[in-house]
């Protein structure tokens, strides 16, 4: 074995992600040069497209607030070893549980509205996420393929709800009623002009708080050091007298409730009624934002940004460059997926040599102690 | 219902099983070698879309066949080096695959046809063509056995045809075969299989292969056979089916059959049953459509019997020090 050391805090938790980003960008920027345009002035295109002036960002905004739910959602289930597939189907049930409080309340007033909408999206998305964490934890199905399934479920279960029941006589599509007036949460363009009509609203600032709040139930609090403890390690943290089963149901239902936040922007925020597949794909973009991200809330908030930046810049791009679309920025995010996450083996030991070769001693350091472990 | 349209009902249902059941034996070699593969959907799509255009561009189906065989396999080979050579997470390899596939295919699509996402047309040399077997219309008028071999055992595609063969061929090699049994060996036990001399990483190589073929039959079958043409995100969510038949049949190659048969016969059904009536309740379509991913979970959950997949499924294999 060659005696590798492993890397740096900082270059494990940035410069890798970074590289792996940078060969995403690459291998995507090969893509569009393959059919004949040039990946630069794409890339200025996305930029410019995302942050170019007030109304472009307020849109990446509104983007980056869905991914930080479900990046938030998929690194929480990780923090406990379990990978949560699901915030799709769960984001999609807690819509359902929106538009129910949100149409009862709607001629009350948008505050009450708002703060009883969050509470049935993190209830409906909550429950959602917890039959697969139940199932698991007590009848031992594997959490990635039951939260497979149940996005299928809540797929086929929310067309029915929409064509069924929630639409009204008079609508010809599947959706629901719109919200009354009174009832609407207010965008952050009414309060701040350069955002006027676009769609962020307050549930960026909740984002926010759900970024503060993860970090302080994962590091600084007895329940998130259990949970973290049965994520490295599950034997362990049944002999420290740690329930894993209702560790596991509480992740569960704590990331399905926070994937249902999704539902309060989308809902609440910007439709004001419950349409057909509003989650869009936010769901597995959470996956790439978590694994962009290292599970950690300052990098799930930069890289909600940044899948923010690419979606908002992706649906500009066909109107600056005719030919590219915004399939391009899922083709880029699926590049994000592979090199972040499955092949991030790729990179890793050249940048450990790299790292040995300007440090000497750390490399005498490793081979005294690869020796060490070979003797004993 | 009468004797006419039951068959006619039973025929879509071969013709909706036959991507299920190609998919889901190329998930069974795959995960029977350990590496779980919820890429399944992915290559497919990646498949259906090389073979449409290859098919259009060409006039011939069966170079769409291989072009469709191809990418699959490129696209397994690239899930088997970030799961087995890099180690990484095969769930995540999964995932991102079927996202590129996804992207690729409406963006590729849409740059070369400029048709929102879809292919041309394939004109007739570009489709693959029933096949109408020996006798079938000598038998036609036999009562009762006449129509059924006429209608529901004649007149399919010639991937319709592979895919059933491929049931007993699985079986053969899975349990008949010293491959097959090093190939089971390795999704159970790959140090035992380590210590006994024999590569892991090359019996895993080969599993993903097959894997990589296989669906790139299936992927074909929805563009060139029986469809003509690519259309967006035409799999539709069935590489997902065919991976909860997998469960459901307990990773063996019969029951898989049977298990992608009922799962057609829900399609079919379910495209009969719009707006059907059973004892005067209407039964929503899409209970029906949901019912397969029902199934799985309360299989998975152990209500009905217990799916106990490879042991070492989903682990990379890392020889010891």
């Amino acid at each position: 074995m060659s005696a590798a050391r492993p890397l740096p805090k900082w270059a494990d938790i940035a410069l890798l992600p970074l590289l792996n980003l940078a060969l995403a960008f690459v291998v995507s920027g090969l893509v569009v040069l393959m059919i004949g345009q040039n990946p630069i002035d794409a890339m200025a295109a996305i930029v410019t497209g995302a942050f170019g002036n007030g109304f472009n960002f307020g849109y990446t905004l509104y983007y980056t607030t869905n991914f930080i739910f479900t990046g938030l959602a998929v690194a929480f289930a990780a923090h406990a070893g379990l990978f949560n597939i699901g915030a799709n189907g769960q984001a999609y049930i807690a819509g359902l549980g929106v538009i129910l409080v949100a149409l009862a309340l709607q001629y009350t007033h948008w505050t009450l509205v708002m703060l009883a909408g969050i509470g049935a999206a993190a209830l409906f998305g909550g429950f959602w996420a917890f039959v697969p964490g139940w199932l698991q934890a007590k009848r031992g199905s594997h959490v990635v393929i039951t939260t497979i399934m149940f996005n299928f479920i809540a797929s086929a279960l929310m067309v029915y709800m929409l064509n069924r029941v929630l639409k009204p006589a008079s609508s010809m599509g599947p959706q629901s009623e719109t919200i009354a007036p009174s009832g609407q949460m207010p965008q952050l363009g009414d309060f701040f002009a350069p955002f006027k009509s676009t769609p962020v609203n307050l549930t960026f600032f909740l984002a926010i708080i759900a970024l503060v709040a993860v970090y302080v139930v994962i590091w600084r609090t007895k329940f998130g050091f259990a949970m973290r403890t049965l994520g490295h390690n599950p034997v362990a943290s049944r002999y420290a007298g740690i329930s894993n089963s209702r560790m596991i149901m509480i992740v569960m239902t704590i990331s399905g409730a926070l994937a249902g936040m999704v539902a309060v922007n989308e809902v609440l925020g910007v439709q004001n009624r419950l349409a057909l597949d509003f989650v869009a794909d936010a769901g597995f973009v959470g996956i790439a934002v978590a694994l962009m991200g290292r599970n950690h809330p300052i990098g799930i908030a930069l890289a909600g940004l940044l899948f923010g930046a690419l979606y908002q810049g992706g649906n500009e791009l066909q109107y600056v460059i005719p030919g590219l679309d915004r399939y391009m920025v899922v083709v880029i995010q699926a590049l994000v997926i592979l090199f972040t996450g499955a092949m991030e083996g790729l990179l890793r030991p050249s940048l450990e040599r790299t790292f040995m070769l300007f440090s000497p001693e750390q490399k005498a350091e490793a081979v005294k102690r690869e020796t060490a472990t070979t003797e004993s | 219902m009468d004797y006419q349209s039951i068959l006619s009902l039973l025929d879509a249902t071969i013709r909706l099983s036959t991507p299920l059941l190609l998919a889901c034996l190329a998930g069974m070699y795959s995960e029977r070698a350990g590496v779980f593969d919820i890429g399944l959907e992915g290559k497919m799509l990646a498949a259906a879309f090389a073979a449409a255009s290859v098919a259009a561009l060409t006039g011939s189906a069966w170079l769409g066949l291989a072009a469709g065989m191809g990418v699959s396999l490129m696209t397994a080979l690239l899930q088997g080096a970030a799961a087995i050579t890099l180690k990484g997470n095969q769930l995540i390899a999964g995932v991102a695959i079927n996202m590129l596939a996804a992207g690729l295919t409406t963006f590729l699509g849409q740059t070369w046809f400029q048709q929102g996402g879809r292919t041309p047309a394939l004109s007739a040399g570009g489709r693959f063509t029933p096949i109408t077997l020996p006798f079938a219309e000598e038998l036609r008028g036999v009562p009762v056995i006449g129509p059924i071999y006429y209608d529901l055992i004649s007149g399919h595609y010639l991937l319709v045809y592979v895919a059933f063969l491929m049931v007993a061929v699985t079986a053969y090699v899975l349990f008949r075969t010293r491959f097959g049994l090093r190939l089971r060996a390795v999704g159970e036990n790959p140090k035992a299989v380590d210590t006994a001399g024999i590569s892991v990483v090359k019996l895993r190589y080969q599993a993903v292969i097959i894997t990589g073929l296989l669906c790139g039959l299936a992927g074909a079958y929805f563009s060139i056979a029986q469809g003509s043409g690519f259309g967006n995100n035409m799999t539709a969510g069935k590489g997902f089916i065919a991976l909860a038949a997998l469960i459901f049949a307990k990773w063996k190659p019969v029951p898989a059959m049977f298990t992608c048969l009922l799962f057609g016969f829900l399609d079919a059904l379910q495209i009969r049953l719009q707006n059907a009536r059973l004892f005067e309740i209407e039964i929503p379509v899409q209970a029906i459509q949901a019912l397969p991913y029902v199934l799985t979970v309360i299989l998975l959950a152990g209500f009905i019997g217990k799916a106990v997949g490879p042991k070492a499924g989903g682990v990379p294999y890392t020889k010891e020090r």
